[in-house]
């Protein structure tokens, strides 16, 4: 009897949150769900409604109603409240779109407010969080919120001499003989590799040199083996590898196998790839300040510092944790959202599993970039 | 082509249950080098009809008998096994034979491999040569094939290897100097050359040096040579890195003129370090002088 009037009391509590949730969302999920149009206001009677509605036009990405919902808009122009938001450079904020929001009241008094708007941007290659706090301050019956701007370095206009290599390539044509000679693709080594059990799953662990004295496409494919010599998986390394080896250059990689068990395999086969592909010795970017914080919360942080004349658009920074005796503990890897311009330091961090930041005692980092003026 | 396949296995069957009447095999040669001419005698009277199926499809002619059969040079080139058959009214008349290839080599396929790798390495380069007569057919006798690797800086490395079922092959040392080596090979008149790029092997006795200039600290490496006094490639990455108190900077950075060169934040009592692939170099603590 017990039991079953607690089942409808359980019953019934779900039906009305339910409810409740339907008919007064609150403004983030009705956003997320796609319940408001283009023209909902939201209140802007209360400093985190105002913060609501410029996180709900931003999202809309239309920028004009956001920077006339601005105080201080007269302390910069729309153009560059827009390049706070997407960068001046094209990058991953450019091609972002939010996803999530979320804002959070820090004090408030009669005629002033903080607020913590975290947007969570959605990215080709993930997402990446923006945190700012803004101010908002009383404007007649209703809020309006201060921006708080962070005007982006420019470097000024100048001309950076830079004489770094290329390598081109030429293939044999397709009218060759067969036996023609054609160009040698680069020699690649797993130079370490190592199987990690992880609640996700097992990830495979490893570096690559490149021991050629010519560029290289690599990458790294691994397969699970059974005791029996059946494939239990096949994964490659995808984005957790830098794929572009310059002569003797070292990558880390990472390759996950989702809701695998490490008990379950007896052997893993690793197949390595080259290609031979033209490639430029620039940009050389320079990893400053690298720290790694100590546990629980470790992050691994540092500068990123671009050395050449181009505009690096998107870096990927990737970490190689060691434990004292050099064996490998995991790789971490993050995207910069925004573009590295010249010689202006960018901060990056990387989270370290709790679990395994005990153990790290030396890190490396590598940088893959990727610019657009590489491919013009 | 069903109907070359179906001609064919008439043939076969002619030839495998000879008809009653069949006469004596045809008089041919056992085996006819490729592109020559040859007459096939023809006894009897009558028209008959002349089938030769071979590996390239089935040559079909009308004939007088009792008059020689000439069977022009462009006619049999495909080097391989053949079946010739005589038929007429009364009565077939069967032989096989062999199109062998020339001696005489018209173009060689040359494998050279690989084409790029260190100095100083011991039968690294292998050559195959497969050699061909001047209708494409593979040259099964004996040929002698000339090898010879040769390069700027010392003298060239020959070996004669005799063919075996049409193909030889060799290895050859790279050289301790680095360049361009010319790989020839050579079958009677033909020859083919192929390019071997022999580059510098790993990084030998990889050292920096250390000096301030201005809040920042300037590594330079001495030229990186290889264990044979080879200049590293330029483009070779070198890795600096920096570790001090709290911090570490590091920075990958090609070489360039045989040198390697970055600026690093000057921390005193930093520990510097440079690397490349997997040779590590010297270790350097800055005390403030260098």
């Amino acid at each position: 009897m017990g039991g079953r009037f607690l089942a409808f009391v359980l019953a019934a509590a779900t039906v009305a949150l339910i409810v409740i949730g339907t008919v007064w969302p609150i403004p983030s999920a009705a956003a997320y769900a796609g319940i408001t149009g283009p023209n909902t206001s939201y209140s802007t009677s209360t400093p985190e409604g105002a913060v609501d509605d410029l996180a709900h036009t931003i999202g809309q990405q239309n920028w004009g109603r956001a920077y006339s919902m601005l105080n201080n808009k007269s302390e910069f122009t729309q153009q560059q409240f827009i390049n706070d938001i997407r960068g001046s450079y094209p990058g991953l904020r450019t091609y972002a779109t939010l996803d999530t929001y979320e804002a959070q009241p820090l004090r408030a008094t009669d005629n002033q407010a903080e607020v913590r708007l975290r947007l969570r941007w959605s990215t080709v290659v993930g997402t990446f969080l923006d945190t700012r706090d803004v101010q908002v301050v009383r404007n007649g019956d209703g809020w309006s919120p201060v921006w708080p701007l962070v005007k982006e370095q420019r470097v000024p206009p100048q001309v950076i001499p830079v004489n770094y290599l290329r390598w081109d390539v030429i293939y044999r044509g397709p009218g060759d003989d067969w036996g023609a000679q054609d160009v040698e693709a680069p020699h690649i080594r797993i130079v370490d590799m190592r199987p990690v059990q992880r609640a996700a799953g097992v990830a495979v662990l490893g570096e690559v040199l490149n021991e050629d004295v010519v560029p290289a496409f690599v990458s790294v494919k691994a397969s699970l083996l059974r005791k029996d010599g059946s494939t239990l998986a096949t994964e490659e390394a995808f984005d957790q590898i830098s794929h572009l080896l310059l002569p003797k250059q070292v990558t880390p990689f990472l390759i996950m196998f989702p809701n695998a068990e490490l008990s379950d395999v007896d052997s893993i086969h690793m197949d390595p790839t080259s290609n031979l592909i033209a490639a430029s010795a620039d940009p050389v970017v320079e990893i400053q300040n690298q720290k790694l914080s100590p546990a629980p919360y470790s992050v691994f942080s540092g500068d990123l510092s671009n050395q050449s004349g181009q505009i690096v658009n998107i870096a990927h920074v990737l970490a190689t944790f060691y434990d004292q005796s050099g064996q490998l503990v995991w790789v971490g890897d993050q995207y910069i959202d925004r573009a590295l311009q010249p010689q202006i330091p960018v901060p990056f961090s990387i989270p370290v599993p709790e679990d395994l930041a005990r153990k790290v005692s030396s890190e490396r980092a590598v940088v893959a970039t990727y610019s657009n003026a590489a491919f013009q | 082509m069903i109907r070359i396949a179906c001609i064919f296995a008439c043939i076969l069957s002619a030839t495998a249950l000879p008809a009653p009447g069949q006469d004596a095999s045809l008089d041919v040669p056992k085996s006819v080098v490729a592109g020559t001419a040859f007459s096939i005698p023809a006894a009897g009277s009558g028209k008959a009809t002349l089938y030769i199926a071979g590996p390239d499809g089935v040559l079909k002619r009308d004939v007088q008998l009792g008059q020689p059969i000439a069977i022009a040079a462009s006619d049999l080139d495909d080097a391989g096994h053949y079946i010739a058959v005589l038929a007429s009214d009364s009565s077939s008349q069967t032989a096989q034979f062999d199109v062998i290839a020339a001696n005489q080599p018209a173009s060689i396929s040359f494998l050279a491999r690989p084409s790029r790798l260190p100095v100083d390495l011991q039968n690294g380069i292998t050559g195959a040569v497969y050699v061909f007569d001047s209708y494409g057919n593979l040259i099964t006798s004996p040929v002698p094939v000339n090898f010879e690797l040769s390069v700027a800086s010392a003298p060239a490395q020959t070996r004669t290897v005799v063919t075996n079922l049409g193909a030889a092959w060799t290895g050859m040392n790279s050289a301790t100097k680095e360049g361009n080596a010319k790989f020839m090979a050579q079958a009677g008149n033909v020859s083919a050359t192929r390019v071997i790029e022999q580059v510098p092997g790993e990084p030998c006795g990889l050292k920096m040096s250390a000096q301030k200039v201005g809040d920042k600290l300037n590594l330079v490496t001495e030229p990186l040579r290889d264990c044979g006094g080879n200049a590293v490639s330029d483009g070779t990455i070198v890795t600096f890195t920096e570790t001090w108190d709290g911090g570490q900077t590091t920075v990958d950075v090609p070489l360039k003129r045989d040198i390697a060169q970055a600026e690093v934040p000057a921390h005193m009592g930093a520990r510097l370090s440079v690397a490349t692939g997997v040779v590590m170099g010297n270790e350097i603590r800055w005390e403030g002088k260098e």
